[in-house]
């Protein structure tokens, strides 16, 4: 039985003000388990970056309740939801977002920095995250040193070196070219099969589908259907969830 | 090399732990002392290896990344520093100089003409009142100087005004100090005066032997000082009590202040008290109350202390600003890395620091520089008729206004930062 590592439940969120209003989020209820990787697909506008904000401990719902391991979000502090993001939480973000200023490794040490880990130990783990990301031989490389795609590969090593069991990432393969975009989505994958860890991908690109063992669509700030991605019915003979769940 | 230096240290420190261990016939010491050594060189190694805390070198990367901006920012921090080290520079030096006989008189108390307002603003005491202080108990003895202006004729003929310091060597006072040539005890020698050597030019001789005069007296240089300068641009003549009488015309029976010494073991403001009871139309001042009233007179009374704190608080203010705005817009330039760093879940803690860092970096530079710079000015103006003074504590001070300045000015940046909303990384 797959662990709940994040529940979102009844989700609603309206951003701006008087005229500007907007109900980007309507009742969304979403769960993300250990060892699945989720894909959240879905028009421009539908709420995908919301919901993902707010999965993520960056923006609090305006009504429901979001638990990362057991750990309510509901009144939090922006200090508190930073604190929930650094234990709970890796990103990876569309544009890298490395530090230029960092090479590879320090880049990956500087999450554990900032969560106060900063025994001997840090420098042999940042290694082993950029080890498991294919990037041994680019420790000390800059990011303008590094191309799109290794950089995305050091932002990967950058969420999950803290071991945090919810990796969230925000149109991963979008600056990518087609061989980088699918080497990164495998390592996405790779990470997604540990049963304490769940990888939640918001995309438009196709090219991930095969990677995905499950898709939420999301439209108007409803989720509207959830597939069953290539991926579990490649690996289990029976899909335990229906092809489409309207 | 600092491996190195440190174990040469341990070496040493080995060798004094060994000492009572090999007398005693104990390796014991050998040990500890081995092993304490050994842990320190095991420290230093890890510190080496690990390298700058990881907060540190984001900051400094940071700094150092827009090399344009850090000269900037330098630049301001330097500009500040070095118009707060001249005025305050200028304070000290100035404070010392209006100070300077005072605080080379030989005397625990003065007693000074009623209203005296400075060391140079002579009116006249009657001897009576010399006597009287030297029948008061815990005096030891009571020394005359006499003070004034007087024309100093040139051998060229031409002329300059004066200051005439006589005292008698032999009972105290005030003697010519920093010789670079002839003898305090010369003095005693008829017409013989003491001059210094950067007022040779505006008396009109070259050194010793050579002669001006003074109320148709013959003055001869028998004594030549280093640095005795005066603020009012006026060169000192330093000459027995009896001759500088002579030069400035001053009756036998008066003199300028009486310079009281104790006796040992005596309470100085319990004589000064006694003094007072005892002698009209007089102030008995201890040295340091003749030395803040002249200090007074000359920094706060003529506005000249004020001037120089104001041109101290606008470089301070001048130079909070060019930091602030620097910082800010370093700040605003990095702001998407400053909101990956909240987005991955820093602390505001964390953010604050990586900019206190990036102040507390500019402000080390820059102080570096601006104490460089500042050395050179004090050696330039070293024999000046006003040097700048440069003292530890002044350096000390400037290193921790330097630090505050760049502190206050980060607040800007500061909260900039902490509203980020790290929301703002996604979708970019």
């Amino acid at each position: 039985m797959s662990t709940p590592i994040v529940e979102a439940i009844d989700i609603e969120k309206t951003l701006g003000e008087g005229a500007g209003r907007v109900q980007a989020l309507r009742g969304v209820s979403l769960t993300l388990k250990g060892g699945e990787m989720t894909l959240l697909m879905g028009p421009s506008g539908s709420g995908k970056t919301t919901l993902l904000s707010i999965l993520g401990c960056m923006l609090t719902p305006t009504r429901g309740t979001v638990r990362l391991r057991g750990e309510t979000t509901t009144g939090a502090s922006a200090e508190g939801l930073a604190r929930l993001r650094r234990s709970h939480v890796g990103f990876v973000f569309q544009s890298y977002h490395l530090f230029p200023t960092l090479t590879a490794l320090e880049n990956v040490r500087l999450v554990l920095d900032v969560r106060g880990e900063r025994g001997e130990d840090t420098r042999e783990r940042a290694a082993a995250a950029l080890t498991t990301v294919g990037l041994s031989h680019k420790h000390h490389a800059f990011p303008r040193e590094l191309s799109g795609g290794e950089q995305q590969r050091v932002a990967i090593a950058r969420a999950v070196v803290g071991r945090t069991s919810a990796i969230l990432a925000d149109e991963p393969t979008a600056s990518l070219d087609s061989e980088n975009g699918q080497a990164i989505m495998t390592v996405l994958a790779e990470i997604a099969k540990d049963p304490e860890r769940a990888v939640l991908v918001v995309t438009h690109d196709p090219r991930t589908l095969p990677f995905a063992d499950r898709i939420v669509r999301i439209e108007d700030g409803r989720i509207v259907g959830e597939d069953a991605g290539a991926r579990r019915a490649i690996v289990t003979t029976e899909p335990e969830v229906p092809a489409h769940v309207p | 090399m600092l491996g190195d230096w440190l174990t040469r240290i341990d070496t040493g420190r080995l060798r004094a732990a060994a000492g009572p261990a090999i007398r005693g016939g104990a390796a014991a010491v050998w040990s500890t002392g081995a092993s304490r050594a050994a842990a320190l060189r095991a420290r230093i190694s890890l510190a080496r290896k690990r390298g700058l805390p990881l907060i540190v070198l984001l900051a400094s990367r940071n700094l150092f990344h827009d090399r344009v901006r850090l000269v900037t920012t330098v630049i301001g921090i330097v500009f500040s520093v070095i118009l707060v080290t001249v005025q305050i520079g200028l304070y000290l030096g100035f404070e010392r100089m209006v100070t300077t006989m005072v605080d080379h008189a030989d005397a625990d108390l003065w007693i000074v003409p009623k209203g005296t307002r400075n060391f140079e603003d002579p009116s006249l005491l009657d001897d009576r009142q010399r006597f009287r202080a030297l029948s008061i108990a815990g005096v030891a003895d009571v020394a005359p100087l006499v003070l004034g202006f007087a024309e100093w004729r040139r051998p060229d003929g031409g002329s300059t005004p004066v200051f005439v310091v006589g005292s008698d060597p032999r009972s105290g006072g005030i003697a010519p100090w920093n010789l670079v040539e002839g003898s305090v005890d010369a003095l005693a020698a008829p017409f013989a005066v003491a001059v210094d050597r950067t007022y040779f030019s505006r008396l009109g001789v070259t050194g010793l032997g050579d002669t001006g005069e003074m109320r148709d007296q013959k003055a001869r240089i028998v004594a030549v000082t280093s640095g005795i300068r005066s603020f009012t641009t006026t060169p000192y003549v330093f000459a027995a009590f009896d001759r500088a009488r002579g030069y400035m015309g001053t009756p036998a029976d008066r003199a300028t202040y009486f310079l009281v010494r104790l006796a040992t073991d005596a309470d100085v403001t319990g004589v000064r008290d006694r003094i007072r009871a005892n002698i009209a139309d007089a102030e008995v001042l201890t040295t340091a109350e003749f030395r803040e009233r002249s200090r007074s007179f000359w920094l706060f009374g003529t506005g000249a202390g004020a001037a120089l704190f104001g041109g101290a608080l606008l470089g301070i203010v001048v130079g909070t600003v060019i930091v602030a705005q620097t910082l800010y817009s370093s700040t605003k330039d990095h702001i998407a890395e400053f909101a990956t760093l909240r987005a991955i879940g820093s602390s505001t803690r964390y953010i604050v620091e990586v900019i206190l860092w990036q102040a507390l970096l500019s402000a080390v530079v820059g102080f570096l520089l601006a104490t460089a710079v500042g050395v050179a000015i004090v050696i330039a103006t070293a024999d000046s008729a006003l040097p700048v003074v440069m003292t530890p504590g002044l350096v000390l001070g400037l290193l921790v206004l330097t630090v505050l300045m760049c502190a206050v000015s980060a607040i800007a940046a500061i909260r900039e930062v902490v509203r980020i909303d790290p929301a703002t990384v996604l979708g970019r």
